[in-house]
Order: C-alpha cells, then structure tokens, then sequence
C-alpha cells in the first residue's frame, strides 16, 4: 500500500484519512469506535431527515466520483414520503485511471463508509443499500463485508437501528472488471443482473428511475464518507475548508514522474498545481522539466507546460480583471479546472516529463477506452476502436498526413452522440493531446 | 463461440449441499429481485470450479427463474468471466497509463520469462483463458487500471495487490507462489 506522510503535509487537511493515518489504525469495528465511531449516526437518528440533507447542502460537498454533482441536490430529488421504496448504491467501482482513494477507505476504514451510508439512508427514507466493489478489489470486499456485519452486530444496522425504528440492510454487490460500471446507470444494469449497458437520460435519471425503477441515490465512496464529518464539525466548518461552492476537502492522487505519488487529502482549492508537484510531491524527477498534466483522471483534458490561461481573477482593487493565469499557477478546484478547459473529475492527477512521447500516452489511453467501450452505441463502439487503431498504427510505422485530422474527426463525431458520458471520456483525450501537443503529431508524419 | 467447454462432465452434476447452501444466502441478498444474484452466483461459480462451463449458466439461470440467455450474456460481456480454465496462479498485470509509464510491459514480459509463457503469446480474448503454461500452474495477462497507480506498476496475483514492482524481484515473486 502507498502510505501517507507519517505526518500531514502543511497543505494536507486529513477528515477522511485522519484515522486511517494514525499508528496501528485496523479497520475493525472496536478500534473505530474507540476513535468516535457511530457518534455522527447517533446524533443524526434524533435529527429530522430533512435538516440532514440540509446540512449536506449547506456543505457544500460535491460528488468525489468524477462528475461533481452537489450531492445535497442530489439527494433532495430523492421525495422523502412518496410511498415508493429508494435506494442508495454506493460506487466503489473505483477505475478510472489515475484515480486510487476509494481503495483505501475500503481497505482500512469500511467503518466510516458504513456510518456514512446509514446516515444518507435515514435522510432519504431508504431501508436497502448495496455498495459496489469492483471485483479487483477481492479483500476490500471481504474488508467491508465483515465490517457489516460486525456493525449490524452492535445495533448500527439491520432492524430497529438503536431502538429508534430505522431499518436498513446494507450488501456487497461485486463488479466484474468492466470500468463502464462506473456510470452510475450502467452500474444500476449491472446490479440488476443485467448487460450494463447505459441508461438514457431522460427518462432514466437515478433520482426518479433508478435501481428497480425506483428513486436512486448513487454516490462515490469518499463522498459517502464526507457526511459523517459534516455532521461532526458542522457546516459551516466544513464549507470553510473549501472554496465557496466546493466545499471541505478532496483527494488528491498524483501518479507519474513525481518524486513521491500518492494520495493526498487537501481542502478544495487549497492548491495550486504547481504546488502540489513541486511541493507536496516532491517535484519531478532529477534533471526533468514537466511536459503534460492530466489534471482529473484519464478522462480529463490534457494540459501542456508553459500554457497560459485567461481567467477572471480578484485583483489587487478586489475587482475582477481577466488575467493570463500560468498553469502551475491553477488551483486545483472545480471551478478553476474547468475555466482551463479541463476538469478535476476523481482527483486523479498524472504527471509527464519531458522523457514522454505524448502519442504513446495517447494511443495507452485509447486502447484502454477501445476495451472498455461497452458496444452499446455505434459511434463510440466503432469511434473508440478506430482512433485506438490509428495511435497503435502511428507508433508502429509512422503517421499518414491525414492522421490527425482523422483521428479529432473521428473523436468530434463521438463525443454528445452517445448515450452516457463514456463518449465524451474517450473522446477528450484524444481532442486535447491533438490541441497540445501537434507538433507530436507531425513531426511522426513519413 | 468455439467449443472451449468440450468435456464429458459437466460441472453442474458434481455441486456439493454447501455450494447450494452459499448459492441461496447469495440470492436472499437480493429481496427485490433474484436476477440481481447473476453476477454472485457467477462468481461463486468460478471462484469454485474456476470457468464456468454451459452446465453453470444453465444452472443459476434455472436457479434465478431466468433463461441461459440472460447468463450468457453476461459471461460474454464482463472480463472477469471465463469460459477455460486458467492457471492456479492468475497474475494480471496493470497495463493502463500510470503503470506504463512505470514500466509495466516490461513488468509483464518479465512475468512470462518468469513463469515460462512466450512473451508474444496471444491472449484469445473475451471467455478464453489468459496465457497459461502446460502445466497449470500460472496465467499472466495484462488487465486494464487497478486503481493503485501511486505505487505503480502493480499486478494482481490471484487476491494480492503486489506493488512498486521491480523487474529483478520478479523470478523471487514468482517463486513465492509455486
């Protein structure tokens, strides 16, 4: 396992990881209640379900999965007395390259996920609750299963939780390697026992026809694991963390040429991206200049070196004036990513150097969404095979002098004619590489 | 799909009260609908007989109130499933962008010196078993992102994540599991 610092970095802020980092932390259920575990689900049983959700929004928190939703909205849709049964479904499809948090909450503190889970499910009237685990994760699943059952053992679970009337029945339901799972109606086919392909949306949203056509909550691992906090230190506290609209902290996972990869748990917008490689990593490689950043898990748009980026920043006056802002000068917020053109998704942030070649990267990205395509829409189906076809084609025996205008044509026709979100996933990539870094492109051409 | 499954038995004839047994509390997970115990009970079934042959999907499909179809067409679309069997020992190594970047084709050619599979050796794709070597022992295939690119390259062998892997320690690591 990838440790943490034996002590925070002064940029970390550990909620999350503030157990897990501690010495001898075991993710059984004695150790946890000895560090205050269950006391959130304790103080939320006496609350009303509606003044939950409203903390959650007062929050801040946003989905930690990849597409940030606020996750208080999120749970609102949810009608609390319609009569119909609901459902919350926490992904633990954890796949998305670049990412690995989930893992470790998994691995070492299934508590915080379970107490998480039992609080949404009080506030949205839900009383049966599956947490997917991709199936590569075999221990995490038998982690979290003991970790039920030992809570159901102590009244925290099951029928009439801490004699208060509220039932709920939590079950691990396993993956089986397909990372399209990780959208959130696909992962709701496949939880159905049926070929995951994508639902559309409309009608399909989770919130109205979700798991059995019922009212659906699908939230992240970390995001589940977010509310008991909200619930111990309050709000207010917790929104302070992050930026207005970004509340509390994130993940971070940087992987790549940094000196030292990992995970890192740090207030949203708390770091600029120059800081978190040249500080909190380590910075690069000895003797390296930084060449790519993909700045929120594969699917994220790439970013080149020494680019700049126009952006309305408060200035010295405390008005806003438009500004060429550098990009290790970003923050690394939702916000701001997505005022670069890109986004900060899972967290899951990969560093290149100066020693990559940027159409190996690419065409290493395109054959992993050419395999995990799910075949359902044609131009995805056919569009993500093709460019995966040309990168590994441009590698083996040089580019055509029409290769990159295929390739963005091939991607432009995939992304927004697809179903679910996958089109835009493999699509990206290969947009921005072409953008950034072209020169890569025509200097292959024979 | 050309006949991988060619055998006399048939491994739904040879299931134990136990396996039964661990098959029903998988679907009492599932009080809204059985269908949701497909993917259980195929891993169930691999996990014990380690494929899963015609005589399986017949079995649960009957099992859950469903036709083979709606089996087969979840062994013919999920990765994990298989329809041979594989080596004892699966090494699936992490191919995607962090672990490539840290050398994870080397990582894998080096498996399969290791273990004594062809580097080049093909993997038939989806249902087929990955590479193995004649005498069972191991499997080596490349799997797409394990979510553990901090300590990259990594592989999965069988339910161990093994992590930062260096080339020279390969032969070792291998050796630890025969």
């Amino acid at each position: 396992m990838v440790s943490l610092l034996p002590t925070p970095h002064p940029k970390e802020r550990r909620i999350i990881f503030g157990n897990i980092s501690k010495p001898g932390y075991s993710p059984d259920i004695e150790t946890y209640l000895a560090h205050g575990g269950y006391e959130s689900l304790k103080k939320a049983l006496g609350m009303k379900p509606n003044e939950i959700i409203d903390m959650v929004k007062a929050a801040n928190l946003r989905g930690r999965g990849g597409a940030g939703f606020p996750a208080g909205a999120k749970w609102s849709f949810i009608k609390y007395d319609d009569g119909k049964p609901h459902y919350i479904v926490v992904n633990a499809d954890e796949s998305e390259p670049g990412t690995f948090k989930d893992r470790y909450i998994l691995h070492q503190d299934p508590h915080q996920l379970i107490e998480g889970l039992a609080i949404a499910a009080f506030a949205t009237n839900v009383h049966l609750s599956y947490i997917y685990i991709r199936c590569e994760f075999p221990k995490a699943a038998k982690i979290v299963w003991e970790a039920i059952k030992e809570a159901k053992a102590k009244g925290f679970l099951g029928k009439n939780i801490l004699g208060t009337g509220f039932d709920l029945d939590i079950y691990v339901h396993q993956g089986a390697g397909a990372y399209i799972c990780g959208e959130e109606t696909s992962l709701l086919e496949s939880l159905e026992g049926k070929r995951p392909y994508p639902r559309i949306k409309p009608p399909y949203f989770p919130a109205v026809l979700g798991l059995y056509m019922k009212p659906t909550i699908v939230n992240n691992v970390e995001t589940i694991c977010h509310v008991k906090h909200i619930l111990a230190m309050g709000p207010e506290e917790y929104a302070k963390m992050g930026t207005p609209g970004d509340g509390g902290t994130r993940t971070m996972c940087v992987s790549g040429d940094v000196q030292r990869p990992g995970f890192y748990e740090i207030p949203c917008g708390g770091v600029t991206l120059g800081e978190l490689i040249n500080d909190v990593c380590g910075g690069l490689k000895p003797g390296r200049t930084l060449k790519a950043v993909i700045p929120g898990g594969s699917s994220a748009k790439v970013l080149r070196a020494g680019e700049t980026f126009k952006m309305k920043v408060k200035g010295a006056d405390g008005q806003m004036v438009e500004k060429d802002v550098p990009l290790l000068d970003l923050v690394m917020d939702a916000s701001t990513l997505q005022a670069a053109g890109t986004m900060v998704g899972s967290g899951g942030v990969m560093i290149m150097d100066d020693s990559r070649d940027m159409v190996w990267a690419l065409n290493n990205l395109n054959q992993f969404y050419a395999h995990e395509s799910c075949g359902q829409c044609t131009p995805c189906r056919e569009g993500s095979l093709w460019m995966s076809k040309v990168t590994t084609r441009i590698i083996d025996e040089g580019a055509r002098h029409d290769d990159a205008k295929n390739l963005k044509n091939i991607a432009d026709n995939i992304a927004g004619r697809t179903v679910c979100a996958f089109g835009e996933a493999c699509s990206w990539p290969t947009q921005s590489f072409l953008a950034k870094f072209p020169d890569e492109f025509e200097k292959r051409v024979k | 799909m050309r006949a991988m499954t060619e055998s006399l038995t048939r491994q739904a004839d040879s299931l134990s009260a136990e396996f039964v047994a661990e098959a029903d509390e998988l679907v009492s997970h599932y009080p809204v609908s059985k269908r949701s115990a497909s993917l259980p009970l195929l891993h169930l079934w691999q996990n014990h007989f380690g494929f899963i042959d015609d005589s399986a999907m017949e079995w649960i499909a009957a099992r859950l109130d469903l036709t083979p179809v709606n089996i087969i067409e979840l062994v013919t679309f999920y990765p994990w499933f298989r329809r041979e069997q594989a080596g004892k020992t699966i090494i699936r190594v992490c191919r995607t962008l962090a672990c490539a970047l840290a050398g994870s084709y080397e990582v894998k050619d080096k498996f399969c010196q290791a273990v004594g599979l062809n580097p080049d050796c093909e993997h038939h794709g989806f249902g087929h078993a990955p590479p193995t070597t004649a005498d069972g022992k191991f499997s080596v295939e490349f799997v797409e992102c394990l979510a553990s690119c901090g300590s990259a390259p990594v592989a999965l062998i069988n339910d161990d994540l093994v992590e930062n892997i260096k080339t020279s320690e390969i032969p070792s690591l291998v050796e630890s599991y025969k």
